[in-house]
């Protein structure tokens, strides 16, 4: 058998004394505002990605200064719950540390970027004394924990969240790297302790997911995570959780081998059991998953490698018991529902719809100010919903009004001021900060979102909720293969067009067209928009009529996916 | 001209037995051995040293050079390489980037590897490369083969695009291809592979045939060109010309690259240039207007008839006042008021400072003035001198140095530095610049490259010390490098911080100390930099190493001589008295040299 060569990345964790590295060092290190390069694999386990300002790298490069580096920091906030003194110690941190803004994330928490290495460890140290951190929000490990956020139903999605942090601890890592470098805490590494009695020295192979949802409601796409736990609730009482496993968006470009696959429903186990049976199904990943090709490395993979049945046979010998019959379930909805809405225990709760999720003072919208205001008088909580959104949410009747006064006063979008496309679309970061970023992806959909109004208003279909999805690159941030319309960047200012996604995340879309300009695009888009008028049949949704009348169809096999259904003429 | 041991690196015997040769030869034979010894330099040999005939002797080598973005061409590279060996072909596989690439005309094979990403752009690190070969000091290639493959994906309209970039001006250069490209698209292994076998068949066909031909003895010989000198200046045509200051910053750094290809000019790290600069055309209008007088008027600037317009711009100063200008300017116009401030010493000094020659025609205007009495009255414009950032043995023909415009308010008017604001703003594509070599011999780099050296270069006081790491790593010099280096912002101000970095990373640079002024609330200097380094800096200063200092005269010189003067104290257990005599005894020695201004 030939020697199989270990990737880079996963040789710097085995000898990363437990995610030191040369961490500490590197932040003194004044002659450059970059970390060791192995370094930047390890800081992600820390939250931490090194970027840089690629508007500036080509200029930067000839002025023979090194790039504009700079750190994107993202904390772990399972469910995206936080309190109002919280939220009033980020919006700090980011005045202070980042760049003056606050990210909301896909999966429900905060990204802090512009921020410079001689800050990372004041950042560190404020969200730290807030009671947050960043431990694993980044890196081979599971990742933020993310779950329904819909409040209305409060005590069921209150036991679920609970559920979402225990499982976000029990898989968090240990090492106490973190609070050595970033807490300025003492050295207690000894050089033959595992500090790591879960993950061992090499964690996990890949980036893992975990997302728990409460039907009808998927709002925060469920299938896309490497599991998905679904309530199962039966005269009114919460019964335990379908398990679904190996769902993932990232793919690459021109490699078919790679693909995004949803989460195959596995079966049910009772809710006493559910964070023991997702250690169970990341421990089979971690001594299963493929250690030799990070492209190939997901738990996706790992199962379609496996088959499902050795899979649960090897779930049953990790957990001590197998999982039961799948239970039945019906999600109904996908995305926010915008505006106030009131709770089981009498409570309020408002959805805003934040653009990209980015928080600022724009020149026409303080955004930010006005969210510091709600903080500053609101009771409840905070919670970051899976598509860039805030609720805020347990508002005591009497407080409404001043919450509800604010909103008008600095013109905060509760979903009716924009259009259902808009309200609905999501974006990555991408340029200029993100470096995998091969298009631009925040910065464009706003002018994106205005092109496709226009094309829907002419074929009438303004008022229709059109699923749009925008990233830089393939690897899924926005889960744009989830979309109704979905777009990855390929090269400025050009795109894959993937078609016919369903709205509540059970069905992909696929590759339509490959590398078109916004002209082609709104070209390819105008004439299937005016048939969706045309002929559309009740509620029908734009994915689903597109499957229906043929124009996209139904092969969602990996091999079909990268292959554009209708290649370019040209 | 004697050779004596006192001016030069030599023995005594050495110099004896040196003088003894020359006095031998005719004019034709100097001339010989004069291309011998550069072509030797440049070749960065020593004759008979132990690798000098390494090369040749074993074959032309195969150079893999290699622009990746994922990683693909690099991994191609490393297989090539891998199986130039196995064929016994000597070869070596480099990152674009880190390829110094005007050794590009010395290779025998060159193989090219480079992806293409964006709208057909070239990788990151194949950047500098592909700019090189785009540019004005692409060299001329003949006699060099060479081969490309281009990794690309057929879904992007300038599919290869780098590939096809880089084959084109090879070949438009004059190197000769030993296979034809191949472009390859996602699945690229067969193709590569096919590629990568008939390239080294041709290779080792050629390697018989082919030596390379880079013998000292055929490098340019002296010719008889006028020498240039302060004198007579040589007009050095502008090859590059960059800000190296970034977005936010207050300053306005450049860095500009001359060419003295022909001059027969050479210098040596340490070494100032001398810039004849030209006189704002705007500052010489007002003036004009001021005088009221016509530019065109003839005058004779010593022995050359010229207009005055031309006078005020090119051989006069205007932009500082003198004492014998003041003296001269109140005999003319006989005014009581100017009489009076000429004869306060302290008053005349006041009055001038930040003044210049159209402040005084606007406030004591003389009636009958002549404009020749006026070119008469006026100083020649004097050049002014640039620590040279460049050493001859990484850029040949070119001289570099750092500029920092000089701009300041006074007395309600912008005022502007001569020279440094005619070079970085005012040169227009094609100017030539007239400039000569002003040597010091007073900061030179250590015969011994085994000794350390310890840079202290806040500013454009760093300059030097490019040429200094240039020569160092051309020459594999083994001593350790320790630069200090400030300024006010450390995201927008670091000069040449890439190629420091890039030095650090080689191992040349061993410690990089740095101190931003204005990144702070309290103000941070090199020299409290250099306290807060006290322990090591006495180690290396043990150890024998020389310490440079270049840049402001005013500050920066007196405060890093304190510092120095305390650290021995505080770290050799010295008295202050006892630590100066120390410092002086180390500047005698030559091992603590100031280059300040």
């Amino acid at each position: 058998m030939a020697e199989t060569t270990l990737p880079k990345a996963e040789i710097i964790k085995r000898e990363s004394h437990y995610l030191r590295g040369t961490l500490a060092r590197g932040l003194e290190d004044e002659a450059t505002g970059a970390l060791a390069d192995p370094d930047t694999a390890l800081s992600k386990f820390h939250g931490i990605y090194q970027q840089d300002d690629r508007d500036h790298r080509d200029q930067r490069r000839r002025q023979k200064l090194e790039p504009l580096y700079q750190f994107m920091v993202r904390l772990r906030l399972p469910g995206g719950v936080l309190t109002p003194r919280q939220w009033l110690g980020l919006d700090e941190v980011a005045e202070q540390c980042a760049n003056h803004t606050l990210r909301l994330t896909t999966r429900q928490t905060f990204q802090f970027h512009g921020v410079f290495k001689g800050r990372l460890k004041p950042l560190m140290q404020k969200v730290n004394a807030l009671g947050i951190d960043s431990v694993g929000a980044c890196g081979d490990v599971n990742r933020n924990v993310v779950t329904s956020v819909n409040p209305h139903e409060s005590p069921l999605h209150q036991t679920v969240y609970q559920l979402a942090s225990r499982i976000s601890d029990r898989l968090r890592w240990r090492s106490s790297a973190y609070a050595e470098i970033w807490l300025d805490e003492e050295c207690v590494h000894r050089l033959e302790e595992d500090e790591e009695p879960f993950y061992g020295a090499s964690y996990l192979p890949r980036k893992f997911k975990i997302a728990l949802a409460v039907p009808p409601d998927n709002d925060c796409d469920l299938f896309a995570n490497d599991i998905g736990l679904i309530a199962i609730v039966e005269k009114g009482r919460l019964q335990g959780f379908n398990v679904a496993i190996g769902g993932g968006m990232g793919t690459r470009y021109g490699a078919p081998e790679t693909y995004p696959r949803l989460a195959t429903v596995a079966g049910f186990v009772p809710t006493e059991q559910a964070a023991d049976a997702c250690e169970a199904i990341a421990a089979v990943q971690r001594d299963y998953g493929a250690r030799d090709n990070r492209d190939h490395a997901r738990l996706k993979y790992t199962l379609d490698d496996l088959g499902l049945a050795r899979f649960l046979e090897l779930f049953r010998e990790y957990h001590g018991q197998p999982m039961g019959q799948a239970r039945p379930y019906r999600f109904t909805h996908n995305g926010d529902r915008f505006g106030w809405v009131k709770g089981d225990n009498g409570k309020s709760h408002l959805t805003l719809r934040i653009a990209s999720g980015r928080v600022a003072d724009f020149p026409d919208l303080k955004l930010r100010s006005a969210l510091r205001e709600i903080a500053r008088v609101h009771k409840g909580e905070f919670r970051v919903t899976g598509n860039q959104n805030l609720i805020i949410a347990h508002v005591a009747q009497k407080d409404k009004d001043s919450i509800q006064a604010l909103v008008e006063r600095y013109g905060l979008d509760d979903g009716s001021q924009s259009s259902p496309l808009r309200r609905n679309a999501l974006s990555c970061v991408a340029f200029p900060t993100c470096g995998l970023a091969m298009a631009e992806s925040e910065r464009y959909l706003p002018e994106l979102v205005e092109k496709l109004e226009d094309l829907m208003a002419k074929a009438g279909v303004s008022e229709v909720p059109i699923n749009l999805r925008v990233t830089g690159c393939p690897n899924g941030c926005a889960r744009p293969y989830l979309a109704e319309i979905g777009l990855t960047g390929k090269a400025p200012g050009r795109y894959n067009l993937y078609l016919g996604g369903d709205r509540i995340g059970q069905r992909m879309n696929r590759l339509y067209r490959e590398n078109i300009d916004e002209e082609t695009l709104l070209a390819v888009l105008a004439p299937m928009l005016q048939r969706f008028a045309d002929e559309r049949e009740g509620e029908e949704p734009l994915g689903d009529f597109l499957l229906r009348s043929g124009i996209v169809d139904e092969d969602r096999s990996p091999g079909a996916f990268h292959q554009a259904q209708v290649s370019d003429p040209s | 001209m004697a050779v004596s041991s006192d001016q030069t690196p030599l023995t005594q015997e050495q110099a004896r037995q040196l003088e003894e040769l020359l006095q031998g030869l005719d004019e034709r034979q100097r001339d010989w051995l004069a291309g011998y010894l550069h072509g030797l330099q440049s070749a960065g040999r020593s004759p008979g040293s132990a690798d000098a005939g390494a090369q040749t002797r074993q074959g032309p080598v195969l150079t893999v050079l290699y622009g990746s973005q994922t990683g693909n061409a690099e991994s191609l590279a490393e297989q090539l390489g891998e199986q130039a060996k196995a064929r016994g072909l000597p070869v070596t596989v480099q990152d674009m980037a880190d390829y110094k690439p005007r050794q590009l005309k010395k290779e025998a094979f060159v193989a090219l590897l480079a992806s293409t990403h964006g709208e057909g752009d070239p990788p990151d690190n194949a950047l500098d490369f592909h700019e090189f070969l785009h540019g004005r000091k692409a060299p001329d290639l003949k006699g060099v083969h060479y081969a490309v493959l281009s990794l690309g994906d057929s879904s992007y309209e300038h599919f290869c695009q780098t590939g096809k970039d880089l084959d084109a001006r090879m070949s438009a250069l004059g190197a000769s291809p030993l296979v034809d490209r191949v472009d390859c698209d996602i699945d690229y292994d067969e193709p590569a592979e096919a590629w990568m076998e008939s390239l080294l068949e041709a290779c080792v066909a050629r390697s018989g045939a082919s030596a390379p031909a880079s013998s000292p003895g055929q490098a340019p010989a002296a010719s008889d060109k006028p020498r240039y000198n302060r004198k007579n200046p040589f007009m050095a045509p502008v090859l590059e010309h960059l800000v190296l200051t970034g977005e936010g910053s207050g300053k306005d750094t450049r860095h500009l690259e001359f060419s003295l290809e022909d001059s027969g000019l050479s210098y040596q790290p340490g070494d100032a240039l001398g810039v004849y600069p030209s006189n704002d055309p705007a500052l010489v209008a007002a003036l004009l207007e001021a005088l009221e007088m016509d530019g065109d008027t003839p005058v004779s600037v010593g022995k050359k008839e010229t207009s005055l317009r031309e006078a005020l711009q090119h051989y006069r100063e205007i932009t500082q006042l003198t004492r014998p200008l003041m003296e001269a300017w109140a005999r003319q116009l006989k005014d009581e008021s100017l009489n009076q401030l000429v004869a306060d010493h302290k008053a005349l000094n006041d009055w001038m400072r930040g003044r210049d020659l159209l402040d005084l025609v606007r406030q004591w205007p003389i009636k009958d003035l002549s404009p020749q009495t006026l070119t008469g009255m006026l100083r020649s414009l004097a050049p002014r001198l640039y620590s040279i950032a460049s050493s001859q043995a990484a850029v040949e023909d070119e001289v570099h140095i750092t500029v920092a415009p000089v701009r300041y308010q006074a007395h309600d008017r912008a005022r502007e530095g001569v020279a440094s604001t005619w070079l970085a703003q005012r040169l227009e594509e094609d100017t030539r610049v007239p400039v000569y070599i002003d040597p010091n011999k007073n900061f030179k780099l250590p015969e011994n490259d085994d000794t350390p050296l310890i840079m202290i270069g806040p500013g454009t006081g760093v300059a030097p010390f490019r040429a200094f790491m240039q020569e160092r790593e051309e020459r594999g010099a083994s001593g350790r490098n320790w630069l200090f280096f400030g300024e006010q912002h450390f995201r927008s101000d670091f000069l040449y911080q890439s190629e420091w970095l890039a030095w650090r990373r080689s191992g040349l640079l061993e410690r990089i100390s740095v101190a931003f002024s204005r990144d702070q609330p309290e103000k941070r200097y090199v020299q409290h930099r250099l306290r807060e380094c006290a322990e090591a800096l006495w180690r290396w200063i043990e150890e024998g190493a020389w310490i440079y200092v270049c840049g402001d005269a005013d500050a920066m010189a007196p405060d890093v001589n304190e510092a120095l003067i305390d650290i021995i104290a505080q770290q050799g257990r010295r008295s202050r008295e006892q630590a100066q005599d120390f410092l002086r005894q180390l500047a005698r020695e030559k091992r603590y040299q100031r280059d300040i201004y």
